[in-house]
């Protein structure tokens, strides 16, 4: 039996499987985002938090389970329904994915001329006070050649918002920014799903920025979700894997090892000739 | 035993993977034509791509066409002098660049200045992950970057390769007349006389607009397949280079054959 979502969660994954051909990277992940909350999906690198990200932008199809989206599953959207459901999010990608063909003022402008018609002046307004959000207005003229990894990923940040989207997915918001960068850009997330009464879905490993600002926390690790819970609740855990990475323990459940694979293994076996 | 088994699958594997490109470059070819009436609606995106395309290859053709010009009036006046007809040197340097040279040689250095350039920013943007980017903000990266580039690749060809035959003209003439001391009257005259608006100037001016179309679809069609690597975008500016070269060259004997063949 399924039961419908309440009417304001905006981002539902149900009992979803995710990977690439025939390879699962995460299986059994059942999470939801609803308006004005922030939630953080955590785990190591190469846990899979990027795959969940673009299964909830229909960049690849659960291979089970259901992704809905503004109540609508994602998976049977294709063409201007898609587009449709796209331009009410806002993501900003792990590596900022800015446009280098245009200066800083013009990546901001890019949502906002490509659907909206609002006119030049208002254009201006908005990207200049998406700018000064993230302290970045001073560097509207400047080339993406010209601005340094943490300033880009804070003008990402000023274009995934430009369209005040009703859900915004952050793809590691917090990785190279220096700790006042941190500090502000964790409070800014955290002060636009208020005022905007957005879903944010972080996907980071910044154990502290995240809980200072997250609703709710899902944890995921070895192909599954492993916890959830409010930010505090997870604190006082004392899930084996929960404190592992809270506390960044090397031993424990979660391996520091990249494990074995018998792919592995052929190629040392062909390299060596002979088993390991 | 299993040698000649192998040759065949390995030659049916390849023949199989040559249709399979060429029907998905027929594809995006396709998408890019169906999608184009967003250039139209916005005609600032193809008047940046002319700009960025024609204006950054100016230079170079300019430069080859001034020197191809003094290259056919050395040799054209060679030849003509032996049968005492130099006079028909400025006929023989328009006729070369209007029908062959021109469209032709444009089309190479197009091909290794701007269609590589293409190739490379199209790669570039799928590494950086642009382009998934621009999917995901509910734009289409076929309309948005490959349309506008297209149709400026289009437009700017034909127009760089007038200038060309332009500057070769110019560059016989020096050789010609300034250098050699054929009569200038004789020069512009034969030429005035010789060259036909349709039959040279219109199927030279074709020839250019099909080049346009195919160096600019197989460059982007190069950086969009490309593999998303340092590796996988050099290896497709030089797919770039060789196919459109290649076809250029095919399509040359193909359309002269048509144009100027009884």
């Amino acid at each position: 039996m399924t039961t419908a979502p309440p009417h304001d969660t905006i981002l539902q994954f149900t009992d979803v499987a995710l990977g690439y051909g025939d390879f699962t990277v995460l299986a059994g992940i059942s999470i939801e985002a609803r308006k004005g909350q922030v939630v953080a999906l955590m785990g190591g690198s190469g846990s899979g938090k990027t795959t969940l990200l673009r299964a909830a932008t229909a960049q690849i199809v659960a291979q089970r389970g259901r992704v809905t989206v503004f109540d609508q599953d994602i998976a049977r959207l294709s063409g201007e329904a898609l587009r449709q459901v796209r331009q009410r999010m806002g993501v900003l990608f792990q590596q900022g994915a800015l446009f280098t063909d245009l200066n800083v003022f013009e990546n901001v402008a890019f949502p906002l001329r490509e659907h909206t018609r609002i006119s030049e002046s208002q254009v201006h307004e908005r990207v200049l006070e998406k700018l000064d959000a993230v302290g970045l207005k001073a560097a509207a003229h400047l080339r993406i050649s010209e601005i340094s990894g943490g300033m880009a990923r804070r003008v990402a940040l000023a274009r995934a918002i430009v369209l005040e989207p009703e859900l915004i997915l952050y793809d590691e918001p917090f990785a190279g920014l220096d700790p006042i960068s941190l500090g502000i850009t964790a409070r800014l997330i955290r002060d636009l799903t208020d005022k905007l009464g957005c879903a944010s879905v972080l996907i980071t490993h910044d154990v502290i920025e995240s809980f200072a600002i997250a609703d709710q926390v899902y944890m995921v690790g070895q192909g599954k979700l492993i916890a959830q819970g409010s930010p505090s609740e997870l604190s006082t855990s004392q899930d084996a894997y929960v404190r592992q990475f809270l506390d960044g323990e090397p031993d424990g459940p979660i391996a520091f090892h990249y494990p074995v694979s018998p792919a592995y293994t052929r190629w040392l076996e062909q390299r060596t000739g002979k088993r390991p | 035993m299993t040698t000649p088994f192998k040759t065949i699958a390995g030659l049916g594997t390849r023949v199989r993977e040559g249709v399979s490109g060429l029907g998905a470059f027929m594809r995006l070819a396709g998408a890019i034509l169906v999608r184009s009436g967003g250039a139209i609606r916005r005609p600032r995106l193809v008047s940046q791509q002319v700009h960025f395309i024609g204006n950054h290859s100016l230079l170079i053709i300019a430069v080859s066409g001034l020197f191809v010009g003094f290259v056919l009036g050395l040799q054209g006046y060679y030849t003509l002098s032996r049968y005492g007809s130099e006079e028909a040197l400025g006929l023989l340097v328009a006729l070369s660049l209007t029908r062959e040279l021109g469209p032709v040689v444009t089309a190479l250095l197009f091909a290794g200045r701007a269609g590589t350039s293409l190739t490379a920013e199209i790669g570039l943007m799928k590494a950086g992950e642009q382009l998934a980017a621009m999917e995901v903000m509910a734009v289409d990266p076929i309309r948005r970057v490959l349309v506008p580039r297209f149709w400026g690749g289009v437009i700017a060809m034909p127009v760089l390769a007038a200038v060309f035959s332009m500057v070769g003209v110019i560059g016989g003439w020096v050789v010609g007349v300034l250098l050699i001391g054929i009569d200038p009257g004789a020069f512009w005259s034969q030429m005035q006389e010789g060259v036909d608006v349709i039959n040279d100037i219109l199927n030279g001016f074709i020839k250019s607009v099909v080049f346009g179309i195919a160096v600019t679809l197989v460059a982007l069609h190069a950086g969009w397949t490309a593999r998303a690597t340092p590796e996988g975008v050099s290896r497709a500016t030089t797919r770039t280079v060789v196919h459109s070269s290649l076809l250029v060259l095919g399509l040359d004997f193909v359309m002269t054959a048509l144009m100027f063949g009884n």
